[in-house]
């Protein structure tokens, strides 16, 4: 599986009311979320993103709340992966759970500028910055978490194990 | 093999002699929690599975308590949604308005959750109930279908960081100040992906609405959960409230640690979190004149009725600032009669506040006592991200609920040694 985009970058610490506010969580229609994705954080965001593109963020990235919201807005948005140094676990549980794509990888985030044209191998972990020709290697996906991904997320996984 | 608190309820709940960090298991579900914003989404995923059933109807609970009372259409259909389903699978613990409250307050309060329990809600604060001596953690939506379905669900072993805390607390410190000072030492990731045990003379004597307190926030620090080693407090909190069978485990007194971080309360003063992290916390004597014009006490880290009283003790006989709009919210509904009996709503009125209905509302900035553009609130409320309770542009500052009082009635954020 491979991503490519341009990249939106992010600080530390981006919470899930920074993704998706409260204020919208009185509907889960997908589309509807994405239409406020980062609304409070960058405006711009949701205005000008591509299909394809990939967030590149800091440390504790989708700290706060549990609310899954969050990865859903940040896919419907089309965003095909995100980056960061390191994730909140309750993102990174819901990202595998309903199938959008994150890696880890400090030197990446540190390596890529808002805009950059981003490839991403999401099999190997190679993360290629076009603009620089950089080359990254992200943490592989844990065996298990590659398991829950191909099978389509939880509800896939658990379908197949009944 | 010895084991932490944690390990130890994860192993009985994995069906395993023992466990250790990193490992991953499969456990079972004691209680699966979800509310009116999370359970629509895990509704979908349920009924797209082909479920016929849920795995246990006494198991699963389910609260409208964020929007709810319906506070717009689109709230209205999602709390009809949980409603239909709840009512379609005869769940055991569905809450209606008028029997809801804040979820984390109402789940202990009627003894739903007990020690020795494996919980999961599809909530972050659902790390909770771990004051009890549960193992307690936020799931997703799509996590807490899983576990409707299977009663069951997937589990990384955290390391676990133990909290040591000694000496003697100073007036006005209480669960909140404790855990805002080792959210400010240790930082909004610091317990990423760990568990929180929190232990040591100071907790030992810790009354159970405080220790609740802490439990709650241990996910601002990034934390998998937070727990605490059930004892005679807990007993005495729990025994008339249970329902079924419970267990206390204990950790092992060689278990091993991640680390160990021992913290003397001796000097410590009530915290205060300032905008934009729960991390950015100070003293109260280093806060400077911080003008507000709302204070907010409430929630599920401080709607108890400890803290009413407490709030009740700082504004009886004071009226609050003329530029201040104060909420009180009672977290449930027997709070709400208790403190009503108690005479705390005479006091709350005559201060100039006004009382709410149980509800999250304006935690989330979703619903009543939201923030315009520029606005400071003093809340007792867990989150002060950018745009949490309104405006982008709005501030919030997080205390313990005498701070906030004592702020009301000054008008700036101020401890009740200042009145």
């Amino acid at each position: 599986m491979k991503c490519a985009g341009n990249a939106w970058k992010f600080g530390a610490n981006i919470d899930t009311d920074a993704i998706i506010p409260a204020r919208y969580l009185n509907v889960s229609d997908p589309d509807e979320l994405a239409s406020h994705c980062m609304e409070d954080e960058n405006p711009r965001f949701i205005k000008e993103v591509a299909a394809g593109d990939i967030i590149v963020a800091d440390t504790n990235f989708g700290c706060g709340s549990s609310r899954e919201h969050a990865p859903i807005a940040i896919k419907a948005a089309g965003i095909s992966c995100v980056i960061a140094k390191s994730f909140a676990r309750i993102f990174y549980r819901n990202a595998f759970n309903m199938g959008l794509p994150i890696l880890e990888c400090p030197e990446a985030v540190d390596g890529i500028e808002p805009g950059s044209h981003v490839t991403v191998d999401l099999l190997t972990g190679e993360i290629v910055n076009k603009n620089t020709d950089q080359t990254f290697k992200a943490e592989p996906i844990p065996p298990f978490m590659k398991q829950i991904l191909d099978d389509g997320g939880l509800m896939g996984h658990i379908a197949k194990r009944s | 093999m010895t084991m932490t608190i944690t390990e130890k309820i994860l192993a009985s709940h994995a069906g395993l002699e023992s466990v250790s960090p990193g490992q991953l298991i499969n456990a079972r579900i004691d209680i699966a929690l979800g509310n009116d914003i999370t359970a629509p989404i895990s509704i979908e995923r349920f009924q797209k599975a082909g479920a016929a059933r849920v795995f246990d109807k006494k198991k699963v609970v389910l609260v409208p308590d964020h929007f709810a009372p319906n506070k717009d259409i689109k709230s209205a259909e999602q709390c009809r949604a949980m409603r239909e389903f709840a009512h379609t699978y005869d769940i055991e613990h569905y809450f209606e308005v008028g029997q809801a409250g804040i979820e984390h307050a109402l789940l202990p309060e009627q003894g739903i959750v007990l020690p020795g329990d494996l919980v999961i809600g599809a909530d972050s604060h659902t790390c909770t109930y771990g004051a009890l001596g549960a193992f307690s953690t936020g799931v997703g939506s799509t996590d807490l279908a899983a576990a409707m379905i299977t009663g069951e669900l997937w589990f990384k072993v955290p390391e676990t960081i133990r909290f040591n805390y000694t000496g003697q607390r100073q007036p006005w410190v209480g669960g909140k100040d404790l855990i805002l000072y080792t959210i400010g030492r240790i930082g909004v990731d610091g317990a990423l992906y760990r568990a929180m045990e929190f232990t040591g003379e100071v907790i030992d004597s810790l009354p159970m609405e405080d220790r609740l307190t802490m439990a709650n926030m241990a996910i601002e620090a990034g934390g998998k959960n937070g727990i605490i080693v059930p004892d005679d407090i807990t007993e005495a909190y729990v025994k008339d409230r249970a329902k079924r069978p419970y267990e206390f485990f204990k950790s092992d007194p060689d278990a091993h640690y991640a680390e160990v971080i021992d913290i003397d309360v001796s000097q410590l003063e009530p915290q205060v979190a300032f905008p934009h992290l729960p991390s950015n916390t100070r003293g109260i004597s280093d806060v400077g004149d911080v003008i507000i014009d709302q204070a907010i006490i409430g929630s599920c880290t401080n709607g108890r009725i400890s803290d009413l009283r407490i709030s009740a003790e700082v504004l009886k006989g004071n009226r609050i600032a003329k530029n201040v709009r104060l909420i009180v919210i009672p977290a449930t509904q027997q709070i709400y009669r208790q403190a009503m009996h108690e005479g705390l709503f005479d006091i709350f009125l005559d201060a100039g506040a006004v009382i709410s209905l149980p509800t999250c509302g304006p935690c989330l900035g979703g619903y009543m006592g939201v923030l315009a553009r520029g606005e400071r609130a003093v809340a007792t409320t867990n989150r002060n991200f950018v745009g949490r309770m309104g405006h982008a542009e709005s501030e919030v500052y997080l205390a313990n609920p005498a701070v906030t009082a004592a702020s009301a009635i000054l008008g700036k954020i101020a401890g009740p040694a200042e009145l």
